[in-house]
């Protein structure tokens, strides 16, 4: 617990004392803007849509796949590179606590860099007429499902992190892996009428239509147990390869 | 397995993919020792030390450290140890004080103790004034110290320092070294250098590793004995003509070659190697106030370290020569 804090603590303190995190911050702030034009544009169209949906504009996808490889690519490429993964392994931690603690604070950092979201969600609300769209419990399943897709993506980063030394390839990685897999929920779309097995296997892995489930308020347990069990599964892989190096 | 033993490595292999880094050395070392890993670059100094650091697994054989086993007791033996890998890898972004707390609270001390520890060994390590400093824009030699600080917070029996000195201007090291000598009282020290007269001002006990082997292991008196016993050269400065030095060398029966060299001035500088190792010094000086002669120098030459390690890592050239 304590060596968990004590990590945590110091990855957070590596987002929040470079630059790092403040362009990250930064760069979601200007496509969150994008996507708070485009839904303002909407409510002065046809105000009577359900309006949270149209806030997933492309600009809001591009949150995940473009911010999350950027926050998680250090995580352990830069340790490795830098040597100070082995004065951290020399210590008695432990691998899991070490997982852990970098996911956990890449989490963190994470929800942070979403908080001017819910600024733009709270002005949206006080100008509108009409608040139901704005109602507290689909503002709460929105950020759920944020959650929810931003932790199958900071697991994929975790572990792309900690096959290589190279943040860049780390970023690369799950840049090509989680752009793989938002196309992939796309494609379900697009596949004609006769529903066969490929569709049904796409569609259970749409995030864009879970996600436009969940900000309509709509919780589908399938899909949270998707995303915690794909979590869980990138989590594990990154602690299979951390304490690799044990028996390699 | 002994109770005065720190570290007992036995039948040690390390493999990378098709390269042996350590071919089955064995090694003791005793509690209180400071011991130096002494070999040129590559000879697998840094692969044994970070096995013994549990970072790295044995391809096959045993490593001990205070009687447990680092693969199965691997988080005890690392509570036990503080080890400073080469280059000494730090986060550049944290204050010396910040990151000497991050690597107290890791390894294990409570809120309250690591503050004091801190303390404690920024004093020792000569950091108080550079405590608020960030890491990243210190020098090299307070960069090292706060590595050794780190090494030292949590009070381990046995403190593994990887090219400690790597680096550093002489003033750094003489400080460094210094440090490291004063650390032998309360812990067991293992270095690794490739520099010798740091070996042999610092420690007690010598292991010279080449080509992943253990070539020889004993004190520096003792390996340099072994080497100085068959010959040690003798080399005088007299004011005298050259001739008479010659036919004085040439007749004493003590000396079995002797080679004479003009020096500045009058001197002439004669290198003569006795026979049976036996020590010519006072017949020189003898020689010499009998003669008038005057004299400036009389050195016996030791056999430095230096001769050792490059005899015993180098053994192909040596039969060469």
């Amino acid at each position: 617990m304590q060596t968990w804090w004590t990590l945590t603590r110091r990855e957070l303190g590596g987002y929040f004392l470079s630059m790092t995190g403040y362009i990250i911050i930064a760069a979601a702030m200007f496509m969150m803007g994008f996507s708070f034009v485009a839904l303002l544009w909407k409510i002065q169209a046809e105000p009577t849509t359900l309006l949270v949906t149209e806030m997933l504009t492309p600009f809001f996808w591009a949150i995940f796949v473009l911010a999350t490889p950027i926050i998680t690519m250090r995580l352990f490429a830069q340790e490795k590179f830098s040597g100070t993964f082995e004065t951290l392994m020399t210590t008695p931690v432990s691998d899991f606590e070490v997982v852990l603690a970098k996911f956990t604070a890449a989490l963190v950092f994470y929800v942070v860099m979403w908080l001017p979201f819910v600024a733009c969600m709270f002005i949206v609300r006080h100008y509108t007429n009409d608040p139901a769209p704005f109602d507290t419990g689909v503002f709460g399943t929105t950020f759920l499902g944020i959650l929810l897709v931003g932790c199958l993506y900071l697991s994929l980063g975790c572990f792309a992190s900690a096959i290589t030394r190279s943040q860049v390839t780390a970023a690369m990685i799950s840049l090509v892996a989680g752009a793989c897999l938002f196309l992939l929920g796309l494609m379900a779309d697009k596949i004609p009428a006769p529903v066969n097995w490929q569709a049904q296997v796409l569609g259970s892995v749409a995030l864009f239509e879970q996600m436009r489930d969940f900000s309509r308020g709509v919780v589908d347990t399938r899909s949270v147990v998707l995303f915690v069990t794909l979590t869980l599964f990138f989590l594990f892989l990154t602690l299979r390869i951390v304490e690799s190096r044990r028996w390699k | 397995m002994s109770p005065d033993l720190m570290i007992e490595v036995a039948n040690l292999t390390k493999r990378y993919a098709g390269r042996t880094a350590v071919s089955n050395i064995s090694f003791a070392v005793g509690r209180g020792e400071i011991v130096g890993l002494l070999g040129p670059n590559g000879a697998g100094k840094s692969t044994t030390m970070r096995i013994l650091s549990c970072y790295l697994p044995a391809t096959s054989g045993t490593v001990r450290i205070a009687g447990l086993d680092v693969v199965k007791q691997s988080e005890e033996v690392r509570k036990r140890i503080g080890y400073m890998p080469e280059n000494n890898p730090m986060h550049a972004d944290m204050r010396v004080r910040e990151y000497l707390k991050f690597r107290a609270r890791l390894k294990g001390l409570t809120r309250k103790r690591s503050r004091e520890r801190v303390d404690v060994v920024a004093e020792q390590c000569g950091l108080t004034q550079v405590d608020r400093r960030i890491i990243g824009q210190l020098s090299k030699g307070y960069r090292q110290r706060v590595g050794l600080a780190d090494a030292l917070v949590h009070e381990p029996e046995l403190i593994i320092l990887d090219e400690p000195t790597i680096g550093l201007d002489p003033h750094q090291i003489r400080s460094v070294r210094q440090l490291i000598k004063g650390l032998g009282k309360a812990h067991t020290v293992l270095i690794s250098t490739h520099i010798l007269p740091e070996a042999e001002m610092t420690c007690n006990r010598l292991v010279i590793m080449y080509e992943g082997k253990i070539l020889a292991a004993d004190t520096p008196e003792n390996l340099q004995r072994l080497m100085s016993s068959s010959n040690s050269q003798v080399v005088a400065e007299i004011a005298a003509p050259s001739a008479a030095l010659h036919e004085c060398w040439a007749q004493m029966p003590e000396v079995e070659h002797f080679d004479v060299s003009a020096s500045d001035g009058e001197y002439f500088r004669c290198a003569l190697t006795p026979r049976d190792g036996l020590d010519l010094r006072p017949l020189i000086f003898d020689l010499a106030r009998q003669r008038g002669w005057m004299m400036r120098e009389l050195t016996r030459s030791r056999h430095s370290l230096e001769d050792i390690y490059l005899q015993v890592t180098r053994p192909d050239e040596e039969e060469e020569s």
